[in-house]
């Protein structure tokens, strides 16, 4: 039979042909490139299908989501945005992606994103109103801190008692998130804020704003602190022993093992980077375009930056242009919710849509599709 | 002022068995998918979408009944998009998972769009005849909704079926070895797809449970993590049907017992009573993992025949 073996996409009896999978001796390269593209494409074409059924022209809102930030009348005011929302979605995603590799599943990247905030919003606010240039640094470092603490728990979970470090990650997220309430309600509320949630505006406070560098670009610390984490992740994982060890461990666990690689080690690496790298993006977020410590202040970036790993391929540069595709989904989105009227669930389901076609056409990598004689006998 | 006096012991136990139905439903059903050899992290997602459509449905027939059957329908039909990912894709199952919990929070946004504020139409309570005038055993045990039954039945039925029935057999051969299984001329993926739904309609009826009879309305991202801690209890059973019960009794007991604290007024703020079940989750998995060995032992292989 070998019919189950086979995979048969289709199964239609009196067809003459019939599709089979073949399993590529190594992953094609073409399709390693070409795959994130047509994700994108079928995902605008399911998503035009999806704005249709919503009652909106398609082609008015794709337009809108993926040209109007872009090119738009109002371009200049969006195109700064771009780098605003990619910012910390690169810098999370290139710290899940060298766990992703190495098979170490961080996917609670939201919950390290606000305990960074907390941790860098708390040293600003407790030297609230000293003006001093160390202000700021020292949020930075207690950013990256308490990412790292936050994704060390699942780390040190993991190595010293075998837990799972997805569940333990991601319960960490809702952990956190109340954490967060109670802080803008309690500890970090504006004593001067007349009752209202949230804490003191972190843009009145010079000394521990992340303000643009050059006004008005969107480029602030975050986005230079993206840069220079693509940079870093190519050269480690290009370059350094410890790079080709997350390759190797991905590949083929029982190898490493015999090459020397420490698993635990690993592990710790992977969770402690990507969690100090989400830390800073929430530190970066809540001193710069947040501005303050809110019940409703992480909007999901830290499990949108799961897409843009694997969009971005797990590879820095495709990471960073993924970030900033996902960047104008998001901007775009906003804009098609206020002209079209186009509701914000309908964005998030298409961005959700991109990962599930990412993986499927992802099927072209690893296999090749073979147009098959149908056996007489089946 | 605290005054622990109000908490009734009777209400208390009466109220875990409900509190625990939805996990346990989501739960059981994953442990089949499990079984079977696959790591469906999509449960939060075929939860809340199960909400939604069990939601909507109930409210614009009238009927809950309906409203659990569209639940179970809605995510059998969701999980067939992770089927169709893990089994004829061959992607990797913890993304498309997680792909899954992403696009259904989405599509469940959206769908609930017009639904938030109504009030859905009462599931009415099915006492059991005699049964329920035990004193104390009878309203904690014999005087719910018919779906904690029901719960409690699959839970009986999954674990008779992976026993004693011959597909049982079948689905933990699947599970252990898929080449041995398939070298039996067992159906691999057919066994797979059957499962992942099974696994999707649970965890469909238990997202239903929160919005139609535990909340009960409909807000967006109302499982808050349900999903999540149904995949823990997975864990915490070793894979074992009986233990799934215990272990969401014991979950249902922390949400319970903390929601009871917050209204006798204790000293702490809401938050952090609030973080209590996901805390304990990752107490209990810690406790846990030091058995591995249960893990079915193809858990998230990919199966082509051709290798």
């Amino acid at each position: 039979m070998g019919d189950g073996g086979s995979a048969p996409l289709h199964r239609h009896e009196g067809a003459p042909m019939r599709i089979r999978l073949e399993k590529r001796p190594q992953p094609s390269r073409r399709w390693l490139y070409l795959s994130p593209l047509l994700a994108v494409l079928v995902t605008m074409l399911a998503g035009g299908a999806l704005f249709a059924a919503l009652g909106k022209n398609p082609v008015e809102a794709i337009a809108t989501i993926f040209w109007e930030p872009l090119f738009g009348e109002f371009a200049f005011y969006y195109r700064p945005q771009l780098l605003v929302k990619g910012a910390p979605l690169v810098l999370i995603a290139i710290g899940l992606s060298l766990g992703f590799r190495a098979g170490v599943w961080n996917i609670g990247a939201e919950g390290q994103y606000i305990i960074g905030a907390l941790a860098g919003a708390g040293v600003g606010l407790a030297f609230y109103p000293l003006d001093a240039w160390f202000v700021f640094p020292l949020m930075v470092i207690a950013g990256a801190l308490g990412g790292l603490a936050w994704g060390m728990i699942p780390g040190l979970l993991r190595v010293r008692f075998g837990t799972n470090e997805i569940l333990v990650s991601l319960m960490l997220v809702y952990v956190a998130e109340k954490l967060l309430a109670a802080m803008a309600l309690g500890p970090m509320k504006n004593p001067e804020g007349m009752g209202f949630p949230g804490s003191r505006n972190l843009q009145q406070y010079p000394s521990a704003h992340n303000a643009d560098l050059i006004a008005d670009t969107g480029m602030h610390w975050g986005a230079v602190a993206a840069l220079i984490a693509v940079i870093f992740a190519y050269i480690l994982l290009g370059r350094h022993v410890l790079g080709y060890h997350i390759r190797l461990t991905g590949q083929a666990p029982r190898a490493a093992r015999f090459a020397g690689v420490d698993p635990a080690r690993l592990v710790l690496f992977c969770l402690g980077v990507s969690g100090a790298l989400a830390g800073l993006a929430g530190m970066f977020e809540v001193s710069g375009p947040a501005g303050q410590v809110s019940i409703d202040f992480n909007v999901g970036y830290g499990f949108t930056a799961i897409i843009v790993a694997f969009l971005g391929r797990l590879h820095p540069f495709g990471i960073a242009l993924a970030g900033l595709l996902m960047a104008l989904t998001y901007i775009g989105g906003e804009i098609a919710q206020s002209n079209l009227g186009l509701p914000a669930a309908a964005i998030q389901m298409f961005q959700g849509m991109l990962l599930f076609f990412l993986l499927a056409v992802d099927l072209l990598t690893n296999y090749r599709l073979r147009l098959l004689p149908r056996p007489e006998t089946a | 002022m605290m005054d622990l006096s109000s908490i009734s012991p009777i209400l208390l136990l009466a109220s875990i068995m409900a509190a625990s139905t939805p996990i346990l439903l989501a739960a059981i059903g994953e442990l089949v998918v499990e079984r079977a050899g696959v790591l469906n992290l999509g449960v939060e997602g075929m939860m809340i979408t199960g909400a939604i459509c069990g939601f909507a449905f109930a409210v614009n027939t009238g009927s809950p009944a309906l409203g659990f059957l569209a639940a179970a329908l809605g995510g059998a039909g969701l999980s067939l998009l992770f089927a169709l990912l893990t089994q004829f894709a061959l992607a990797n199952q913890v993304a498309s998972g997680l792909a899954l919990t992403l696009f259904g929070l989405g599509l469940s946004a959206l769908l609930g769009q017009g639904y938030v504020g109504i009030k859905p139409p009462p599931t009415a309570r099915l006492d059991i005849p005699v049964l329920s005038d035990i004193p104390f055993l009878g309203p904690v045990l014999f005087s719910h909704d018919p779906m904690v039954y029901i719960a409690l039945a699959l839970v009986a039925a999954v674990w008779a079926g992976l026993k004693y029935t011959r597909a049982g057999l079948i689905l933990r051969a699947v599970g252990e070895n898929h080449d041995a299984a398939h070298a039996l001329g067992y159906k691999v993926v057919r066994v797979r797809v059957l499962a992942i739904a099974f696994g999707g309609a649970c965890a469909g009826l238990g997202g239903a449970y929160l919005s139609l009879v535990r909340v009960p309305q409909w807000t967006e991202g109302m499982t808050a993590g349900a999903g999540w801690i149904a995949l823990a209890l997975v864990v915490f059973a070793s894979w074992k049907a009986g233990r799934v019960l215990l272990g969401a009794w014991l979950f249902g007991g922390v949400s319970v017992l903390q929601l009871n604290l917050q209204a006798a007024g204790v000293a702490l703020p809401v938050e952090y009573l609030s973080m209590s079940p996901y805390l304990i989750t990752i107490l209990v998995l810690v406790i846990m993992s030091a058995d591995r060995s249960r893990a079915p032992a193809s858990l998230t292989r990919i199966f082509h025949a051709s290798q």
